[in-house]
Parts: structure tokens; sequence; C-alpha cells
């Protein structure tokens, strides 16, 4: 057994007999990183309670689970998601639908939108933008103790491509519509790669919504190059069943004097695990990494964070807020490095979480390795109940408990939500928090858009 | 309006009220004065339905109904309020949605719909110029980052904007500069009507130059030891309290 695990075993054997289907649709330039990811991945292989970063998560019972189907849908499913295809309502924005994190591939399998900015198909884009593509791909996904990283890059067979050429603004935001649908229990691993040249703006909506009861185990990899002086924002809404596990890496590499902002909410979910990776990788970078969950019943969230300081003069900010109801659980894992040579650095995180119940349990794990000495730095973490004095400061002008105690969690989620730039994005997300936290969520409320 | 017969209280299990009563009636402003630690506080917070403090003997009977038995929110839609001493910030909570929540629960209550979005904010805009409050104020986040003196001129705000029939303040002049100590005094002049009722808890004679007690009680170690009329505010703020507490032991060794 190598002192592998069943599990991981099952996933080298899953390899070894689909690799030349995989291959068959990606280019020769993906296909060159399978081979050392999949070492990589065997060598580290799903990551066990053992593993730091996994303390508090246990993958078992989703990697454990035989899915029907662990690769990117046929177009025959395409079609069958058709109906689907919605429109989106009152936000100002590009739509794309995916499918399972997959651009539909029937039809057009790039499109462009104004001002030179292309959308589609990773595998698609590997062939007609092949100098872009191989510039950055696989460029950024790096990790020494997450095998899921290199499983991914070793098995995913497509995703979405973005690309923002040097100087756009993009005056609209783009929404990316993640169906998450199949008849079959389904394990999708994609890969997504945005690349945001210098000087150039613009933000992306990731919704992920499953739409049939199935159970679901995704593991994806986006990979973000936001050149200099550029302005990036990812936001993410997963509203996911509680027999769904979504495992999403992020890893945002910045040149220069850009800022990003990568903003998690997660309404629903039976798993989640976000493991945000940033990289200031140029003078003058800002970051700004948030997060905000609200879980209950056996629902478990993990938000983890790396900021990487490799450059002088930069600076970070993290917020990451939790709602824990039930028997939930949670856990935030914060990760500050500053390397040796990045003096002037400014960072900062928070992370709060409120226990509405005796049985939830949440894990806070702030780390700073500081290694400069012109720093600027501090963390903060809280886990408690509702502030009874400010609940009875509500009460005391008539509003009532339950209406009260709904104030103070909205207020409470309301300090992430404030940080999203556009507006009507903002306005969505407070009123489908309060949704959320009156019990009142359904799955097409959170969808954004009208389908049918 | 409001009938206290001696009400005793205690916080774990540690007496603070022995024995309070008193009456006030429409149109009155009572001040309740005396030195810390005498249960002023206590006192507040027991009209107002805190749940720590353990009511242990007495009744309060408020407009006929006895108060005790009514939660927190329910004693605010009859009509009562509470000015905080230290009012609490609220991060994320709009002073706008707080308002309108509180003003159309009230509304609720009294069998009326609930107030349209313009009629709202032109109620917000009255009350912020009949108590003189920056209107900044009402955008921001309940209390949050306010100075000392803006978290007390906000109490009179959402007093203004409840328009209670007994107002209970309690220190709402302590750390107060002068300007808005006269604002604060100002608010509750202009809210005084025939038919509403103040009790002004406070630990100096200060705010009593701006709003003119038609009652004064002295709280000491739980009880009402004196009850007079407006001068004794000023014999208070000159002799200080020592000359009170010399009066109850000679009483009590007579």
């Amino acid at each position: 057994m190598n002192g592998k695990t069943e599990i991981t075993e099952k996933y080298l054997d899953l390899y070894k007999e689909n690799i030349n289907k995989i291959s068959g649709i990606s280019s020769p330039y993906f296909n060159s990183f399978r081979e050392s990811a999949f070492e990589k991945f065997s060598e580290l292989g799903i990551p066990a309670k053992k593993n730091e970063a996994y303390k508090y998560t246990n993958l078992n019972t989703f990697f454990d689970h035989d899915y029907e189907n662990y690769f990117m849908p046929v177009p025959a499913d395409f079609i069958k998601a058709e109906p689907f295809r919605c429109e989106v309502t009152d936000l100002d924005a590009y739509g794309i639908v995916l499918l399972n994190g997959f651009y539909p591939t029937l039809n057009e399998k790039l499109r462009q939108l104004p001002n030179g900015i292309w959308i589609g198909s990773l595998n698609e884009a590997a062939i007609q933008f092949a100098d872009k593509f191989e510039k950055h791909f696989g460029k950024y996904a790096k990790s020494e103790t997450d095998g899921l990283v290199h499983l991914n890059t070793a098995m995913a067979s497509g995703g979405l491509f973005i690309y923002v050429p040097e100087g756009v603004a993009m005056n609209r935001p783009v929404q990316v519509v993640n169906l998450i649908q199949s008849d079959e229990d389904t394990f999708t691993q994609h890969r997504n790669l945005i690349i945001a040249e210098k000087n150039s703006n613009f933000s992306i909506i990731i919704c992920d919504h499953t739409l049939s009861p199935q159970k679901f185990l995704t593991n994806a990899v986006t990979e973000v190059f936001v050149g200099e002086n550029a302005h990036f924002d990812i936001i993410r809404v997963q509203n996911e069943h509680n027999n769904a596990c979504k495992i999403t890496n992020t890893f945002i590499h910045q040149e220069k004097n850009s800022v990003t902002s990568s903003n998690n909410i997660t309404l629903h979910g039976g798993l989640i695990r976000n493991n945000t990776y940033h990289y200031l990788g140029g003078e003058g970078a800002e970051s700004y990494s948030y997060g905000l969950f609200l879980a209950d019943k056996w629902q478990h969230i993990d938000n983890f964070v790396n900021v990487d300081h490799a450059f002088p003069h930069c600076t970070s900010n993290q917020l990451f807020k939790g709602v824990l109801d039930d028997m939930s659980t949670g856990a935030f894992n914060g990760r500050i490095l500053v390397r040796p040579d990045a003096q002037g650095t400014f960072a900062y995180q928070k992370n709060n979480n409120i226990l509405l119940t005796d049985d939830a349990k949440m894990d806070s794990k702030p780390q700073l390795e500081i290694y400069a000495d012109d720093v600027k730095c501090s963390h903060g973490a809280t886990i408690g109940q509702l502030d009874d004095d400010a609940l009875f400061y509500l009460q005391s002008r008539g509003i009532n408990k339950r209406e009260a105690r709904l104030m103070l969690m909205f207020g409470f989620a309301h300090e992430v939500i404030q940080n999203i730039k556009i507006e009507v994005l903002r306005e969505r997300m407070d009123s489908l928090v309060m949704q959320r936290l009156k019990g009142e969520l359904s799955r097409c409320a959170s969808c954004m858009v009208k389908c049918g | 309006m409001l009938i206290i017969n001696n009400l005793k209280a205690s916080i774990e299990g540690k007496s603070i009220l022995k024995g309070i009563s008193l009456e006030v009636k429409p149109g009155e402003i009572h001040a309740i004065m005396g030195p810390n630690g005498s249960g002023k506080s206590t006192l507040a917070a027991v009209l107002a339905g805190r749940e720590f403090v353990e009511v242990t003997e007495g009744t309060v009977t408020y407009l006929g109904k006895n108060l005790l038995e009514m939660s927190a929110e329910d004693r605010a839609k009859e009509g009562i309020f509470l000015g905080f001493q230290y009012p609490i910030e609220i991060p994320g909570v709009s002073m706008v949605n707080f308002m309108k929540t509180a003003v159309n629960e009230h509304r609720k209550h009294k069998g009326l719909d609930p107030l349209s979005a313009s009629d709202f904010l032109k109620m917000m805009r009255d009350k912020k110029e009949l108590v003189e409050i920056d209107s900044k104020l009402a955008n921001r986040s309940v209390n949050e980052g306010f100075s000392g003196g803006e978290k007390k001129k906000n109490e009179i705000f959402q007093m203004a904007m409840l328009e209670p029939k007994l107002a209970i303040l309690d220190e709402t002049d302590s750390g107060l500069d002068i300007d808005a100590l006269r604002i604060v005094a100002n608010g509750v002049n202009k809210l005084k009507r025939p038919d509403n009722s103040f009790i002004v808890i406070t630990h100096y004679q200060r705010l009593l130059d701006y709003v003119i007690p038609d009652v004064v009680h002295v709280l000491y170690d739980g009880k009402i030891v004196k009850t007079a009329g407006k001068e004794l505010a000023l014999e208070l703020e000159e002799k200080g309290y020592d000359w009170i507490k010399k009066e109850i032991e000679n009483n009590l060794v007579a």
C-alpha cells in the first residue's frame, strides 16, 4: 500500500484508467503537466486529518464515495441542461452559464465581449490563444502540501477561460452561473484560467447552484493573473445542497501596483472548503480577501487563506465571518507570510464568528510568519454569541426578540457584504443573506436568474 | 402613569434595590439623584425590562398594567423609553433600518400600517431638526464610531422618533460638554407634553438647570431617602451627598 490510503489509491487507479480519455480533449501543453502533477498527488494524497491545513475538515465521506461520473459532461448533458439557460435579471452583467463547471462546448466555444475580452472553453483557448495560455497556465497553482491541487492538474478535463487585454476596463461585470446538475452522483474537476493584463479592470461573479439532489463533489482550481496596475475582483456565491461538497482552489497572482479582491459568500452548502491564495508578486500590490458563511444543520464550511507578501510595500487585508446554527461546524485558517525582502508590508486579518447554539463549533487559526523587520501586521479572532446588550438595546426600542436577533446577524454579515463594490450586487447579497437568515432561501431565489 | 410600590431587586443574588416606592403622574418630570452605586441604573434597568435584574418583591404598575410581566419590547411599544447611559454600538445595522423597524413595530402595535419609505424619511428629517442632530448620523451604523456626545444625542433623537409616554433617561447628561447638554435638554423640553412623563436619572444637578423637575428624589443604598421639589437638587449641588448620608445616620441613631 506504500503508506497511501485506500481512498488515494482509488484516484490513482482512476487516473491510470482514464488518462488517455482526458488527454484526448486537452491541448498537449495542458497534458504536459499531468504526469508530474500525478506523481505529486500520489505523494501527497487526498488531504487527511494529519495534514495540518485540513485538521478540521474531513473529506473522506465525499472522496470515499463511488461516483457514477468523474469527467466532463458529454454533449447530451449540455443539451439536457439547455432549459436551464438562464437570463440574468436585474444585475447588469454579461451572463455565462456553465454546467458542472464546464463551458458548454456545443456551439460557440469562445465568445468575444466588447473591447476584445474573450470568454469560453479552456480547451479551446489552449488552441486559439496558445501563447497566452502557455504563458500563464500552470504557473500559479502550486502547493507543497495540498494533493487536491495536483489531482486537479492531473485530471481536469476543461473549464473556463477569460482573457482581458491590456488597458481594458470592463464597464459591466461578468456573471458566471454554474449549474450543478446531473442524474448521476458526480465528481467534477474543472480548471479555470483568468488573465487580466496590465492596466485592465475586471470583475467576475461566480454563482454555484446545485439543481438536482444527487451527491456532488467538486474540486476546482482557478488561476488568475493580474497584471501591473490592473484591478480585479472575484465574488463567489455558493448555494449548494447538503449532500454536495465543494472545494475551490483559487490562486491569484498579482503584479506591481495591482489591486484585487476576493469575496467568498457561502449561503448554503453541505461541505465547503475554499482555498484562496494571494501572491503579492510586485511592489505596491494590494489584496483584499473577504468571506462570509451561514451554516446550519450538519454543514461544514472551511475557509483557508494564504497571503504571500513577496515584495516590499504591499498591503493585504482579510476579513472572514461565519454564523453557525444547529450542529454546524466551521474553520478558518489565515496565513500571512511576509518574506525577508517584503519591507513596508501592511497585513491585517480579522475573523469573527457567531455561534447560535451550544452544539455549533468553530475553529479559527491565524498563522503569521514574518521574516521582514519593517512590517505592520495585526490579526484578531473572535468566536462568541450574539451580544446580549445589543439585543436588549434593539428590544428596548420595541423590536421583538426574533427580529432583533435577525438584525444583529444581518449587521454582522453586512460588514462583509459592504465590501462588494457593485451596488446592485451588494443589495442583492444583503437580501439573500436576510432570506437565508430567516430560513426562506430557496434554490432559485439565490440564482439571480430566471429559469425556464 | 407609573406606580412603583416597595420594589426590591437584586443582581446575581446581591440586593440592590431595597424597597422603592414612587408615583409619576402624567406631565411630570421626576429627577432621581444619588451617589454612585445607589441603585439608579438598576432601577432604570428594571423599568425597561432588563432580564439580569431579578425583582424579588414589590409591584410596578404602568398605565394600570403590571409592568413586570411585560417583555422589554412590549414595554417599549406601550410607550416606555430608556435612554441608555452607555448606548450600544451595532455595526452593520444602519440607523435608518433600525428606526424604521422600531417605528413600524410601534405602528403595528397601534393597528397602523407601516410608514411608506418617503413618509418615514420625512419623519426622520423632521425629528432630526427638532432635536438638532447632525443629519449625517442617520446614515451610519447604530452608534458606531459616534463620539460620547453623539451617542447621547442619538438617544434623544430615538426618543423623538418613538414619542414615548414615559421616558427614563439614565444619566443621559454624563460626559456631555455644555453644548451637547443643551441639545439633550432642549430635546426633552420640546418633547414634553401634558400627557407624557420623564424620569431623569442624574448624578449632577447640571442638567436640571435646563430641565426643570417637578419632583426630586434622592436614592441612597437602594432606597429613596428624600423626596422634595426642585430646590432639593440645588441643595445637593451645594452640600454634596454627605449631608444626606449624615442625616440618615443621625436618624438611625435617633
